[in-house]
């Protein structure tokens, strides 16, 4: 570029730089933008050629349908149960977790080996799960898929909160036992605090794999617990699809998690940066 | 009566014995400061007072009660560490007020008792901030103001300014001294520096390698070591060591040196010993030499003012021995002196048993 002064260079550079990046944006956001789109439009813009790109007017007739039948009442299945193992997971994980790190529960190697159980391919063991759930009488009901999300997420919660709890100074811990906490007091004055975006962090991940879970659901839910995973599948039909459907219910899919990561972002970041840099 | 008294306590680490048989009695208000070299095992004798760390045998007795199974929160004690150990999502007055609302402690005496102890330190003004926020010497402070606070019988200190910088270094051992003055606790205080052990104890117990080597007053163990150890950890710069020969009532150096034998020594005429020098007692010879000093001609071999006084190398009974001057009798490497050395102040030592004779 011979004779063009530098900071015009400077500048093409940048225009071009934010030109690529909008571009990858488009690509990534378009699948997500067309679903929403889709779940606002009516069956005749839907299958509309040439497409249409956005819906002419927005209209809640899908949705309204999905709450009529009942079928969005999966997303609801979904959100306790995704919540209340996360939660139950969290509290035992992190006990767990702080028993590893500082009473050397196990001795060096039961970390590894817990985290190892992550390994394992979970359709592996799917068959003997159900019939073990068929003889407890846990299939379609709410104790037995929190029982299971809980226990799959486990190995992972215990993993995570190992590392973050690693990194809490060791003096912070015994600066309470001196000055009057027990160690449940210390596990929730201060190794809680310390931990917490990474509590955060890992709490995310472990609401997202249970809520996007599908094979458990399909195999052990009928009717009572359904998620909306399988809810959204029971839309394709072997003559016909349900566009306007599996829009509306993934849409609703969407938003808890969608609302969970947006809140909880600032912690998110940092907690998976944490332990990256030192100090 | 004794806040602190340990007997025979020993501490392994699976196959390591860290602490092997303390006996140690801590007088009411005394201010008694553990010192010795990395590894001695100071840091943990101080941390089985504290609980933190099980006694494999031995007592622990505070106040005159046996705790050597109780819970560090059950030992009525404060405790000062190295790295601040403050909590970083707690503002100061919350760090200060920690151990009394986790003892559960009315919130107009919290607020009472921090403020004291804040305005005692100088920090009121910071109550408001966050650790980050703050200096190393104010989150020292901070930390200090966390254990008075708790009006504990017992304050034990790990090394508290080992983090600082020298300047703050010295300005924190003028505070921790004033404190104790004020406070009139008792304080075990541990640390590796011998400048802090020398001004801040009453008492001092030096440690090696698990053992107490010698307890006495700061110029007890400066004065009248007990063991070449002792003798060679404390002052600064460290004390010169000379092999020599007793004979006929004088120590003869390698060289052939002659040097009045200090009085009231029980050494035997032709035993090997070592002898002791500091170089506080080895100074530029004045008119007319005093009993029992010896003085000598020798050549400089080095210089190191240090501002207010200079060390001198001078060559001595076959090694390089350190001399120190005042800063005006500043020498130039290689100039002829007449040093005069203090031989009444000099130790010996048995070379078998390292123990001073």
């Amino acid at each position: 570029m011979k004779g063009v002064p530098f900071h015009r260079r400077k500048e093409t550079k940048l225009v071009l730089r934010y030109l690529i990046a909008a571009f990858l944006v488009v690509i990534f956001v378009f699948p997500i933008y067309w679903l929403f789109a889709i779940s606002f439009k009516t069956p005749a813009e839907i299958f509309a050629f040439p497409p249409v790109w956005y819906p002419k007017s927005i209209q809640f007739n899908n949705y309204a349908v999905l709450f009529k039948d009942g079928d969005a009442k999966t997303v609801g299945n979904s959100l306790v149960l995704a919540s209340v193992s996360t939660l139950f997971a969290m509290i035992f994980g992190t006990i767990a977790a702080y028993s590893l790190v500082r009473f050397k529960t196990g001795g060096e190697n039961l970390a590894v080996w817990i985290i190892s159980q992550r390994m394992m391919p979970p359709v592996a063991i799917a068959f003997p799960i159900f019939l073990f759930y068929v003889w407890l009488g846990w299939v379609d009901t709410y104790i037995g898929l929190i029982i299971l999300y809980t226990a799959f997420s486990l190995p992972y919660v215990i993993w995570m909160m190992r590392g973050y709890i690693e990194e809490i100074p060791l003096e912070l811990e015994e600066s309470a036992l001196i000055d009057g906490c027990n160690r449940w007091e210390v596990l929730w004055k201060v190794v809680l605090p310390m931990a917490r975006s990474g509590l955060f962090a890992t709490a995310v991940f472990t609401f997202v794999f249970s809520w996007n879970d599908f094979l458990f659901a399909l195999i052990l839910t009928r009717t009572e617990v359904m998620t909306y995973t399988v809810q959204v599948t029971h839309y394709f039909g072997g003559q016909s699809n349900f566009w306007s459907k599996i829009a509306a219910m993934s849409v609703l899919g969407t938003i808890p998690v969608f609302i969970t990561v947006a809140t909880l972002q600032r912690y998110l970041v940092r907690g998976i940066s944490m332990g990256a840099v030192k100090g | 009566m004794s806040d602190l008294k340990l007997t025979g306590l020993h501490k392994h680490y699976g196959t390591y014995h860290a602490v092997k048989g303390i006996d140690l009695e801590v007088p009411s208000g005394e201010f008694t400061v553990l010192v010795g070299p990395s590894g001695c095992g100071k840091s943990t004798l101080l941390r089985t007072i504290a609980g933190l760390e099980e006694a494999s045998a031995g007592t622990v007795e505070i106040g005159g009660k046996n705790v050597t199974w109780a819970r560090p929160r059950d030992r009525d004690i404060a405790m000062v560490f190295q790295n601040y150990a403050l909590y970083p999502y707690l503002n100061v007055y919350e760090n200060i007020a920690f151990g009394l609302r986790a003892r559960r402690v009315a919130s107009t005496q919290i607020d009472k008792r921090v403020k004291r102890a804040a305005d005692m330190l100088g920090i009121a003004q910071l109550l408001d901030r966050f650790p980050r926020e703050l200096s190393g010497g104010q989150r020292q402070r901070v930390a200090i103001g966390r254990a008075i606070v708790r009006d504990a019988l017992l304050f034990l200190f790990d090394e508290p300014l080992s983090n600082l910088d020298a300047q703050l270094r010295d300005d924190m051992r003028v505070e921790i001294k004033r404190l104790h003055h004020e406070l009139g606790r008792t304080i075990i205080y541990v640390t590796h520096d011998q400048i802090e052990a020398m001004t801040l104890a009453d008492r001092i117990a030096l440690l090696r390698d698990g053992r107490i080597e010698q307890l006495g007053t700061p110029l007890d163990l400066f004065e009248r070591p007990a063991t070449r150890f002792v003798a060679g950890f404390l002052g600064s710069p460290k004390m010169n060591f000379l092999s020599a020969t007793i004979e006929a009532g004088e120590v003869i150096l390698r060289d052939g040196t002659r040097l009045p034998l200090p009085a009231a020594r029980n050494a035997i005429n032709g035993q090997a010993v070592v002898l002791g020098l500091r170089p506080q007692h080895i100074a530029k010879a004045g008119a007319s030499a005093a009993p029992g000093h010896a003085q000598l001609a020798a050549t400089v071999e080095l210089v190191q003012p240090t501002g207010s006084r200079v060390q001198v190398n001078i060559p001595l009974g076959g090694i390089s021995i350190t001399a120190e001057f005042a800063a005006h009798e500043v020498t130039t490497p290689g100039e002829q002196v007449r040093i005069d050395i203090d031989m009444t102040r000099a130790v010996l030592i048995d070379p078998q048993t390292d123990k001073v004779i």
